[in-house]
């Protein structure tokens, strides 16, 4: 059973204690932003951001939604980035957690293109650059706390638990409020389901959720994985079978030739 | 010291017969080897337009997808030569062999660059994630550049008159090359597994479950094409006389090969009900069409007549489309086809191109030097295909 977490978009109120609280936990710098006329900042994810509030202005049904929508990574149940990298520095440990392991990786930085939700961030202005991304917390989890955003938030937005019950939890509200939630548990079924689960008040394509199959992204690659070893044996038969068979009948013809030469040798 | 000195004045020679081509060529080198030695220094951020919403720039595209993709002369040639016996194309096999040996250590050198962390690359050898199409990738590429220059080596041994490892190679040659044509069918077919696992950001124009089989065959119809790009370039540069049935003989196997590349493209987006995406999906549709038309249709088309196979310069043009076609493609799936995170762009630094324009510099100066010092065009007695009686004796 992986542990998880549901965000009530209805429940956050934008004051970003789990921003601080993350950085604060994971020793993350500052960053030096400009104001952009919200109060959306930092701009992005990144090597010093692991989580962040988005704010999101909605018109849905005419009525006005300000929803705030915390960003992090997803866990997700079938990693792309666990299957992507080629050293396994990324795995999903017993807590659910995708936690990144940097006495392996070598910065190809593959799990960045492959995550379906363009969490993992490179330490790009460092001569010896690392992955960083959210852990779940999974070394306070290791000690029985709770990460340190699901802590520090003050509304209830955050719930730590058991993925399956989570589930349950969440369609309990949606069947409780029907009018206030829309019917759509985001993370439960998104490429093959994720350890953070989201409930909305408004369609989640409309606050910057990006829209996701239900099939694991890693269905096709590992397919195509599991067709090289006999990928592997069919061409070294066959072209060591083409090579014997060619030169056979190279060999026959020469000696056809020869032979020939010499009848037409011995004739004369 | 007689071979140091006879180095340099052969070295001074090269630069006569090529004055303004070598010293721009070799500018490009110098500044490509100080924009890495600063890279190392300051790391890829200092040098590059990389960010986390593009992860992936010029150095995955051109040097790891058309590099290797590019340097199929070699497998295919051999292919050709030592197990489907043709030997028409004997006279240029070196010469292949050592582009696609050269072509392998520029990707490796630029995957240098472009890891975070290059100094722990051999982390792959320890650390194995067997699902992984990147691991496939990096234990083929590191494998087959061994494969190839084991079997570039006896050009070498000629050269320095040693006896023993020559007989040594020869007695491997067959496995060797058959090792060759594995390690490649696999990486180069991984290179699209590789995209596999972005089918969410990957334009549906390109991502398809058979991504990995299109780039083996992309890359197989490639293979002639570069070794008649190489070989009209070296004959032309260098005066090696080249019979034109060697180079047309090239030409004539690539319609049949990109026929059914462009077949499997165009049933594949039929199958799966997205050959409408071809007139609607604009912007990329445009690429699409670029790279169908003039990469693919063009040239079945036009090496489909003999008249064009038999001119040298026609049959040139005509590589160079196939060659052109293929890296648009590759370019298309790893970059341009490809969808960054929101709110970032990317355009390549002057230092990322620097980079890359300097690797490829300095295969061309090796290439140069080769031709020069190596007997790449001209074969003794001893070394014939197919073990003939030479090879006993």
């Amino acid at each position: 059973m992986t542990k998880g977490v549901l965000v009530d978009l209805n429940k956050c109120i934008g004051c970003r204690a789990c921003q601080v609280a993350c950085k604060q936990w994971n020793e993350l710098t500052a960053e030096e932003t400009t104001n952009r006329g919200t109060y959306e900042n930092p701009p992005h994810l990144s090597a010093h951001t692991f989580t962040r509030i988005r704010f999101n202005e909605v018109a849905d049904n005419g009525n006005f939604h300000w929803v705030f929508a915390k960003q992090q990574c997803m866990h997700c149940e079938h990693p792309a980035c666990q299957a992507a990298c080629l050293v396994g520095a990324l795995q999903k440990n017993e807590f659910g957690a995708v936690v990144y392991d940097d006495k392996k990786c070598i910065g190809c930085r593959y799990c960045m293109m492959a995550c379906p939700f363009g969490i993992p961030a490179f330490e790009w202005e460092e001569p010896l650059p690392w992955i960083r991304k959210c852990t779940f917390c999974s070394d306070r989890q290791g000690g029985g706390l709770e990460p340190a955003c699901v802590t520090a938030c003050p509304t209830g937005a955050l719930k730590l638990g058991e993925r399956d019950e989570l589930i349950a939890v969440a369609r309990g509200r949606i069947s409780a409020k029907p009018d206030e939630y829309v019917d759509h548990i985001y993370g439960e079924r998104e490429v093959g389901g994720t350890s953070w689960l989201y409930l909305s008040p408004v369609p989640f394509e409309r606050i910057g959720f990006p829209t996701r199959g239900d099939a694991a992204v890693t269905i096709n690659p590992e397919r195509a994985m599991s067709a090289v070893p006999p990928a592997l044996f069919a061409v070294a038969a066959l072209m060591t079978g083409l090579y014997w068979v060619i030169k056979r009948k190279d060999r026959l013809n020469r000696a056809e030739t020869d032979d020939q030469k010499e009848k037409e040798e011995v004739a004369k | 010291m007689t071979t140091v000195r006879r180095s340099f004045g052969d070295i001074v020679s090269v630069g006569r017969s090529f004055p303004i081509g070598t010293s721009i060529l070799t500018a490009v080198a110098v500044i490509g080897l100080g924009v890495m030695i600063y890279r190392y220094l300051n790391g890829i951020g200092a040098i590059s337009n990389l960010s986390d919403g593009r992860a992936w720039g010029l150095w995955i595209s051109l040097d790891l997808y058309c590099g290797v993709a590019l340097a199929a002369g070699g497998f295919t040639l051999a292919g050709a030569v030592y197990i489907f016996n043709r030997k028409k194309y004997y006279p240029i096999i070196r010469s292949a062999i050592l582009t696609a040996f050269l072509g392998y250590t520029l990707v490796i050198l630029a995957l240098l660059v472009d890891l975070g962390q290059p100094w722990y690359i051999w982390h792959i050898i320890i650390n194995w994630n067997i699902h992984s199409p990147l691991f496939e990738v990096g234990v083929c590429v590191m494998t087959y550049t061994i494969v190839l220059a084991l079997e570039f080596s006896p050009v070498v041994f000629e050269r320095l008159n040693l006896r023993v490892p020559l007989r040594i190679i020869r007695s491997i040659q067959i496995p060797l090359v058959i090792a060759g044509i594995v390690l490649s069918t696999l990486h180069q077919s991984s290179l699209g597994s590789m995209v596999l696992m972005m089918p969410e950001t990957v334009d549906p124009l390109w991502y398809t479950p058979i991504l990995p089989l299109l780039f083996l065959i992309s890359a197989i119809a490639v293979g002639p094409a570069m070794v008649i790009f190489e070989s009209s370039l070296s004959s032309r540069a260098f005066g090696h006389k080249l019979g034109q049935d060697i180079l047309s003989g090239l030409g004539k196997a690539i319609p049949y090969i990109l026929g059914l590349y462009l077949l499997l493209r165009l049933v594949d987006l039929a199958v799966s009900g997205e050959i409408g995406l071809i007139f609607s999906n604009y912007p990329h549709n445009m690429l699409w069409w670029l790279e169908i038309i003039v990469g693919v249709a063009l040239p079945i088309i036009l090496l489909s007549r003999a008249s064009i196979r038999q001119s040298k310069t026609k049959l040139l043009w005509c590589a160079l489309l196939v060659v052109g076609g293929l890296v648009l493609n590759r370019f298309n799936v790893s970059w341009f086809a490809l969808a960054g995170r929101e709110g970032y762009t990317y355009f390549p630094h002057w230092m990322e191109i620097a980079v890359s324009a300097g690797l490829i510099a300095w295969a061309i100066i090796i290439v140069m030097l080769a031709n020069r010092y190596l007997p790449l065009h001209h074969h003794e007695g001893e070394w014939k295909v197919g073990g003939g009686k030479s090879h006993r004796g």
